[in-house]
C-alpha cells in the first residue's frame, strides 16, 4: 500500500515535469518571435518586406558614421554589422550617449525601397564587462583589448575609422 | 483514517522526543520551536544585514571606480543586481515551501510561503525600477519588451498572483493549496529569466557572473558581492520576522477563541 504523501510526491513531480516539458516545447516553437531583434545576417537571408517595422541589432561599423545637420534636426547614417553582413541605417534624432563605433545598437524601423533601414529609434546595447577607465586604457595600450568588451576607449569613439 | 492516526501519533512523538524520523527538517518545521529559535537571533541578523547592505551600496556609489563605458550610470548595479538575485532566489524558496506544503502538508511551509510573497514582490519591484532607471541613460529607454525584461515582469506578476491567491479563500487551507500550485507552475520562469540573455537576442546584456568567473573588475565586484550578501540577509530577516509575527498572530487568535468559548 503506497503512502498518501508518497503518492502526492510522485503526482506532483510528474505534473511539474509535464508542465516544464510543455513550456520548453512552447518556447522552442515560439523561439523566433521571442527574439528581440534580427541580425544583419538574418536580414540579408530573409529580408522583411519594405515598410514592415522590425528591430535590427548589431555593431556600428567603423568608418561608416556620417552626421548631417539640417536646421534643428540631426541625421546620422551608419552601417550595422554582425561581421558577416551589414545594413545601412538612416536615423534622424538624438542618439543615446553610449552610441559610437564598435558599440552594439538595436534600431527600430523599416527597410525602405532605397535599400536603407530607416530607424525611428536607436537604442544602445552595452556589454557585460565592467572595469575602471584606467584599466581599460592600460589594456588598450598594452594591446590586450578584447573586442568583446565593447569599443576600445580613446579619442576614436565617434565617427573616425580606427 | 489510517493517515490521520499516524499523523497524530507523529506529532505526539515529535513533542515528546523533539526529534522525529524526518530529521532536522521536521525538527525545525514545528512552529513553536521555530519561534523559540528565531526570536533571539532576529535582531542580530537584522543589524548585520543592514550593515552589509549599507556598506556595499556606499562602497559602490562613493568609492568604487566608474565604469569605462557607462560611467557613473553603472553604479546602479550595486542595487539592481542584488535585488534581481534575491527576487529569483526568493521565488525558488517560495516554490520549495509550496512543494513541502503540497506533499508533506507542513503548517510552517504554508506560513512561510504566505510571508515570502510580499517580500519577494518588493525586491522584484526594486529590481524592475532600478533597471528602468539604469536603462534610460545607457540604452536610451526605460523599458523594452525583450525576453529578459518581460520574464522578470512575469516573475513580479507571479508574486502578486500568489499574494492574492493565498489570501483569496474563505478557508485558509484552500488558499494555501491554490497558491502552492501557482508557485510551482511558475518555477519554469526561473530558468527562462536566467538563460533568456543566452537563448535569444535581447537588449539586456549577458550575465556578467557565472560559475566559471566574472567579467567585472575586482574593485567593482567586491562591493557588489558585499551588497548582495546584505540584500540576501535583509530578505531573510524580513521573511523570518514576518513568519514569527504570523505564528504569534495565530497563537493569539486561537487563545482568544478558546477564552471566548469558555466564557460562553
Amino acid at each position: 500500500m503506497i503512502k498518501p504523501k508518497t503518492r502526492r510526491l510522485y503526482m506532483l513531480s510528474a505534473l511539474l515535469l509535464g508542465f516544464g516539458g510543455a513550456t520548453a516545447l512552447a518556447l522552442v516553437g515560439f523561439s523566433s518571435s521571442l527574439t528581440y531583434f534580427l541580425s544583419p545576417r538574418q536580414v540579408a537571408a530573409h529580408a522583411p518586406p519594405a515598410g514592415e517595422t522590425f528591430r535590427l541589432g548589431g555593431i556600428v561599423e567603423a568608418g561608416t558614421v556620417q552626421t548631417t545637420q539640417t536646421g534643428e534636426s540631426l541625421t546620422t547614417r551608419f552601417d550595422v554589422t554582425d561581421g558577416q553582413a551589414a545594413v545601412p541605417v538612416i536615423y534622424t534624432g538624438i542618439l543615446p550617449d553610449l552610441f559610437g563605433v564598435g558599440q552594439g545598437v538595436v534600431t527600430i524601423g523599416a527597410l525602405e525601397p532605397d535599400g536603407a533601414f530607416h530607424a525611428e529609434e536607436v537604442l544602445a546595447k552595452h556589454g557585460s564587462t565592467y572595469m575602471p577607465r584606467d584599466v581599460a586604457q592600460s589594456l588598450k595600450d598594452a594591446g590586450k583589448w578584447n573586442p568583446k568588451f565593447g569599443p576600445a576607449p580613446g579619442p576614436d569613439a565617434l565617427g573616425s575609422p580606427s | 483514517m489510517q493517515s490521520m492516526h499516524s499523523a497524530g501519533e507523529r506529532t505526539a512523538r515529535g513533542n515528546l522526543s523533539g526529534r522525529t524520523q524526518g530529521g532536522w527538517l521536521h525538527y525545525f518545521a514545528n512552529p513553536g520551536r521555530f519561534a523559540r529559535f528565531t526570536r533571539p537571533i532576529l535582531p542580530w541578523l537584522g543589524a548585520v544585514s543592514a550593515l552589509l547592505a549599507v556598506t556595499g551600496i556606499v562602497w559602490g556609489y562613493a568609492f568604487a571606480p566608474a565604469d569605462f563605458q557607462q560611467g557613473d550610470a553603472a553604479r546602479i548595479m550595486y542595487v539592481h543586481v542584488p535585488a534581481a538575485w534575491v527576487s529569483m532566489s526568493g521565488y525558488a524558496m517560495l516554490a520549495l515551501c509550496s512543494f513541502f506544503s503540497l506533499v508533506w502538508r507542513h503548517p510552517l511551509a504554508d506560513i512561510a510561503a504566505e510571508e515570502i510573497g510580499p517580500v519577494g514582490a518588493g525586491f522584484t519591484f526594486v529590481c524592475l525600477v532600478s533597471g528602468a532607471l539604469w536603462g534610460r541613460p545607457t540604452w536610451g529607454t526605460y523599458w523594452v519588451w525583450d525576453a529578459r525584461l518581460t520574464s522578470v515582469l512575469i516573475l513580479f506578476f507571479l508574486y502578486l498572483g500568489h499574494i492574492a491567491l493565498v489570501r483569496g479563500f474563505e478557508s485558509r487551507e484552500r488558499g494555501y493549496r491554490a497558491g502552492a500550485i501557482l508557485a510551482l507552475a511558475g518555477v519554469v520562469n526561473l530558468p527562462i529569466i536566467v538563460f533568456s540573455v543566452q537563448w535569444w537576442n535581447t537588449l539586456h546584456q549577458g550575465n556578467s557572473i557565472s560559475f566559471t568567473g566574472s567579467s567585472i573588475y575586482p574593485s567593482m565586484l567586491y562591493p557588489l558581492l558585499v551588497s548582495t550578501l546584505g540584500f540576501y540577509l535583509c530578505f531573510l530577516t524580513l521573511v523570518l520576522a514576518r513568519i514569527l509575527a504570523a505564528i504569534m498572530e495565530r497563537k493569539t487568535s486561537s487563545l482568544l477563541l478558546a477564552s471566548a468559548e469558555r466564557d460562553a
